[in-house]
């Protein structure tokens, strides 16, 4: 269980407040308009970014200064979630050892991973060799092997077509479903959060509201949300 | 990400242990021959015109190299033609050439009896006079003038090509294109250039004394020597030294608060498509002029000393052997150093502008000065001549360290913010990111370095003077031993001899480097 | 390969052996431990008498050898000193590192030798050397050179032996009158270098018509590579005279060797050395003679040396009004 306990985070005239609780196994869309402050959330809860006061706690837990790489979470990026430099396969591996050195299990663990999202027989290609959506599906690979309880999503589909991104929705949903892992999605599209989300985070005007069923947040979209929405 | 807990990690730890070995080195030596000066220090009048001296033909060979750099950087920047690859290594030749070598190779164009006057003698005219500041000076351009060419044309080919096109669709003239893409990047390259070969002209001395014509060209560095090996003025000596340290690292930090950070350490074998270029006969020529200027005097140097290469004492072999030996060493130090030194300085962010000034003010540093202060501390611990080839290393490679920081600090910069997050992420620290991060990305900027690196170090002479072992001389030490024993042409050959294994070394790591490095 | 088991083999008899020769350590400059310089085949002729093993350790020149004895005080390693010349034997002297010697000889040097700790074994004149097939009549004396329009290269004093020797030369013999005599030449001075290989290579590429050199460089040209067109210049107000001093430490833990070495030094076998090494005259005429070629070399009419006690009085001076001359 994620738990926003106060927190605000503050930087050069921006400021970000969020107090709530994300449910375990949930999965949560973060909109609102750009500059609003979704990816500063993400961020903090990643551990890019400390909190100026208030805590951020997992099962109990505060996260204050535990490391990015400590934490329970697998993050994966609008752009750069692969090193180019490596095969398919190692970028997926590094989900397992972040020294690559793996055993022959693990080999197999890699490969079980690269064909559950699709992708089986591609580990020794080169991300430029990949199109977009199976980039994204590599990412997602690794995240299934780091097997962390708590996975944010910053917009990594954006770039996707639409028939692409739905697809990688209700991959991601699947993968979700398999291993009870919490979701936090961070986009801009109001499509997404219908396909996948439970519950909505409205971000604007530097606050995080507190979760609302999805359904009703769109039928009955509070002032900052219609605004944003254009309606 | 811009608030993220510094913590101190092993290779923070490490880059720390290398700017405390760099103080140390840097100060330790001054301090030694403070502790050992017999009489208390005082500076004379003449000491203050050396000063003087060193500071005018410093600031006016910095000046006009990197003035001169610019257009050819331009000219190197946007044009295609054959052997352009091969220019551009050879453009790092003046830079490595022994002293002697370079001066004696210049003199066989711009001397009494050079190229030059010799032409000039046919229709009538006076030779050339090359002795004075203005031969200083334009010795120190031949050294330097390629060198501020290349950190230049980095800065150029690291304007994306996305630019030159928006700029295209624009409708941009030559003009708009400099005020709003080049004078930028200019802006952020020069001072650092300037930096570097102020720098490296201040500790300039044979260069100076034999082209500047007699005693009213000296330098510092000179009044340095003097002081040691004539007065045995130990603590005149660290005054001096001390002085033009703190001038040089006034001017490292000037530089550096003025200098914005820009990315580089992209390849310099790749053209930007540009639309805004029209009649190029201007940049041909001047090209041809620039080639011409650093070509003829190599070329004199290598007819004087080719026909000797292959029939050299096989002492002088032995030596080039011990000589290589010392640059990978050196190499493996230097680059070892920058690349701890860039992370701490990405790292500390506003403090790193520090660590960057300390690595590059080693440049100021009087290699005799260096010398002769570790010799007094390493004295009493250990025979200090058995030491003679690990301190020649350990010496060459800090001094060659501000270049290989110099392409370090951006690359690193740049991977860190591409891939910082990614690999923090992941949880991969301390070795493993270097190892399946850095290394990778920074395979072509680390060559690029590295080779530098190992040239430089097989040219220099640096603090061998009083570690000189017998038994082990360095190439640059046997080719100066056969010019004391009269073997003028035999010199000669090893001089060809330490210029192609300078430029062979340079080009091994350079292209290794680049070898399959993906995108 | 085989090499590498060579040297290997031959480092572990090295050491062995190592531990049961005494080691006599012998500092000098730089040219003489070089391959080309009279080294090597010293080492040779005094290890196969001693029964020791005779190290040398190379140091810049003079002046960075005495420097270097300085920085190491009394726990030097050296046994022996080789190389300092009389400029530099009043300073070495004063530092109460030398012991007197012991030898006694009959030298063949220009001046009287009465020194009781430093032992010469080289010695040679300062001149202009030039190119007899450019310049048929080389000036006479320095008054000559200053009134010819010919060019000149010089080392500095301040970071050459020969450089200090010039210096010394025009104030010896020219006294309160030698400011002018620099004045009157700076316009034939090229330029000045750093040390004595540099002015050489230039005046080889044909930079200048006359570089400050020995008498004796013409030798080398004419023994070693059969070329007579290099000769020095004499000049009338006669030659100042480098003279090549070894001496023994007063803190060698090898007295006997090092005595022994000094006294080898003054003999045949290392005497003849020198001449086609160092390029030098060796301070004992040997018995053979002088290699054939050195007497086509010029005599001066006469001998200029300022005696050691004075000379580091008086290379203040004569540096103070050298600089003066030629930073006009």
């Amino acid at each position: 269980m994620l738990t926003f306990e106060d927190m605000r985070y503050t930087q050069d005239g921006f400021s970000l407040h969020a107090d709530f609780t994300v449910r375990d196994g949930e999965m949560l869309a973060v909109i609102g308009p750009s500059g609003g402050g979704k990816s500063t959330l993400l961020n903090v809860v990643a551990g890019f970014l400390e909190p100026t006061s208030g805590r951020v706690l997992w099962d109990g837990q505060d996260l204050a200064g535990t490391v990015p790489g400590k934490r329970p979470v697998s993050i994966l990026f609008q752009d750069n979630n692969l090193f180019p430099h490596m095969s398919v396969a190692q970028n997926v591996g590094l989900g397992l050892r972040p020294d690559l050195r793996l055993s022959a299990q693990q080999k197999t663990q890699v490969e079980a991973a690269l064909e559950r999202v699709g992708l089986a027989g591609f580990g020794a290609r080169k991300p430029a060799a990949l199109s977009g959506g199976q980039a994204s599906r590599v990412a997602l690979a690794r995240m299934l092997l780091r097997g962390n309880p708590l996975v944010l999503l910053d917009e990594p589909f954006a770039a996707l077509g639409p028939a692409l991104k739905v697809e990688m929705l209700d991959l991601v949903r699947d993968l979700m479903g398999e291993t009870g892992a919490t979701l936090m999605m961070v986009s801009h599209d109001p499509e997404d959060a219908k396909r996948i989300a439970q519950r909505t985070v409205l971000v604007a005007d530097g606050e995080a509201l507190a979760p609302v069923e999805t359904t009703e947040i769109f039928a009955n979209p509070p002032e900052a949300l219609q605004a944003y929405l254009g309606k | 990400m811009a608030d993220r807990a510094f913590k101190i990690t092993p290779l923070i730890r490490a880059g720390f242990g290398a700017v405390l070995l760099l103080l140390a080195l840097i100060i330790a030596p001054l301090a030694a021959l403070l502790w050992r000066a017999e009489t208390p220090a005082v500076l004379g009048a003449a000491d203050w015109a050396a000063v003087r001296f060193t500071l005018l033909q410093a600031t006016l060979s910095a000046g006009i190299s990197v003035g001169l750099a610019v257009p050819v950087a331009r000219a190197l920047a946007r044009r295609r033609f054959v052997g352009r690859g091969l220019l551009i290594t050879l453009l790092g030749a003046p830079f490595i050439l022994p002293v002697i070598v370079a001066v004696l190779g210049l003199l066989a164009v711009f001397g009494r009896s050079g190229i030059l006057s010799t032409v000039l003698g046919w229709v009538g005219l006076p030779p050339v006079h090359i002795y004075g500041l203005h031969g200083v000076v334009l010795a120190h351009v031949f050294f330097n003038l390629p060198l501020a060419t290349r950190l230049i044309l980095q800065g150029w080919l690291a304007i994306p090509a996305e630019r030159f096109r928006l700029a295209a669709s624009l409708d941009f003239g030559p003009r708009d294109v400099a005020r709003v893409l080049e004078y930028p990047m200019l802006r952020s390259t020069l001072p650092g250039a300037f930096m570097v070969i102020f720098l490296i002209c201040m500790t300039s001395f044979a260069v100076a004394l034999a082209l500047g014509g007699g005693p009213k060209s000296t330098t510092v560095e000179l009044a340095i020597y003097q002081a040691f090996r004539f007065d045995f003025d130990l603590g005149r000596a660290a005054l001096l030294a001390g002085l033009q340290f703190t001038l040089g690292a006034i001017a490292a930090g000037v530089m550096l608060r003025v200098s914005v950070p820009s990315t580089m350490g992209g390849g310099l074998d790749r053209t930007v498509e540009r639309w805004d270029i029209t009649a190029g006969w201007r940049d041909g020529l001047l090209l041809a002029a620039v080639a011409l200027f650093l070509i003829v005097p190599l070329g004199m140097i290598l007819i004087d000393g080719l026909p000797y290469v292959f029939s050299l004492p096989a002492s002088v072999y032995a030596a080039a052997g011990r000589s290589l030996g010392v640059a990978l060493v050196s190499m493996v130090i230097s680059t070892g150093l920058a690349l701890l030194l860039a992370l701490l300085v990405v790292r500390l962010r506003r403090g790193g502008v520090l660590v960057e000034s300390i690595g590059y003010i080693t440049l100021a540093a009087s290699p005799l000065v260096i010398g002769a202060g570790l010799f007094i501390v390493l004295f009493p611990l250990t025979d200090p001549v058995a030491l003679a080839l690990p301190v020649t290393a350990l010496v060459n490679a800090v001094m060659s360290l501000p270049f290989a920081l110099r392409t370090l600090v951006p690359a690193v910069r740049e991977v860190e913010g591409t891939y910082g997050r990614l690999a923090d992420s992941l949880a991969m620290g301390g070795w493993v990111r270097m190892r399946l991060v850095l290394w990778p990305r920074l395979r072509r900027p680390l060559g690029f370095s590295a080779g530098l690196a190992a040239a430089l170090s097989m040219g220099d002479l640096g603090v061998i003077a009083l570690f000189s072992d017998p038994n082990g001389a360095t190439l640059p030490l046997q080719m100066y031993r056969l010019m004391a024993a009269y073997r003028m042409d035999q010199a000669a050959g090893a001089a060809v001899l330490l210029l192609g294994m300078s430029l062979l070394l340079f080009w091994i790591f350079d292209r290794g480097g680049r070898a399959d490095a993906d995108v | 390969m085989k090499t590498s088991i060579f040297a290997a083999g031959f480092c572990v008899m090295a050491s062995v052996a190592a531990a049961e020769t005494p080691v006599l350590t012998v500092y000098t400059y730089d040219s003489f431990v070089s391959d080309w310089g009279p080294g090597p085949a010293v080492e040779k002729a005094f290890e196969a008498t001693c029964g020791c093993d005779l190290q040398f350790v190379g140091t810049g020149d003079g002046a960075a050898l005495l420097a270097r004895i300085r920085l190491e005080g009394a726990r030097t390693k050296a046994d022996v000193v080789l190389g300092l010349d009389t400029n530099l034997t009043a300073t070495a002297a004063e530092t109460d590192l030398f012991a007197p010697s012991g030898i006694s000889a009959k030298y063949d040097l220009p001046v009287a030798w009465d020194d009781a700790t430093f032992v010469p074994y080289d010695w040679g004149y300062f001149a202009f050397v030039y190119d007899k097939t450019k310049l048929d009549t080389p000036p006479a004396d320095f008054k000559a050179l200053a009134a010819s329009d010919l060019k000149i290269v010089i080392q500095d004093p301040r970071s050459s032996t020969p450089g200090l020797g010039l210096l010394l030369w025009v104030k010896d013999a020219y006294g309160d009158e030698a400011p002018m005599i620099w004045e009157v030449l700076s316009d034939n001075i090229v330029t000045v270098t750093k040390g004595w290989s540099e002015a050489y290579g230039m005046f080889l590429e044909g930079e200048a018509d006359m570089v400050l050199s020995y008498t004796t460089s013409p030798a080398y040209h004419l023994i070693a590579e059969q070329d007579d067109t290099k000769a020095a210049a004499p000049f009338a107000e006669g030659h100042y005279m480098q003279v090549e001093v070894a001496a023994k430490l007063a803190g060698t833990d090898q007295p006997e060797l090092a005595d022994k070495f000094l006294q080898f030094m003054v003999s045949d076998a290392f005497q003849s050395i020198i001449p086609t090494t160092n390029w030098m005259y060796p301070a004992i005429t040997p018995a053979d003679g002088l290699p054939e070629g050195f007497e086509t070399l010029i005599t001066p009419a006469k001998s200029l040396l300022v005696p050691a006690d004075q000379a580091d009085a008086l290379r203040d001076v004569a540096l103070a009004e050298w600089l003066t001359a030629l930073s006009k």
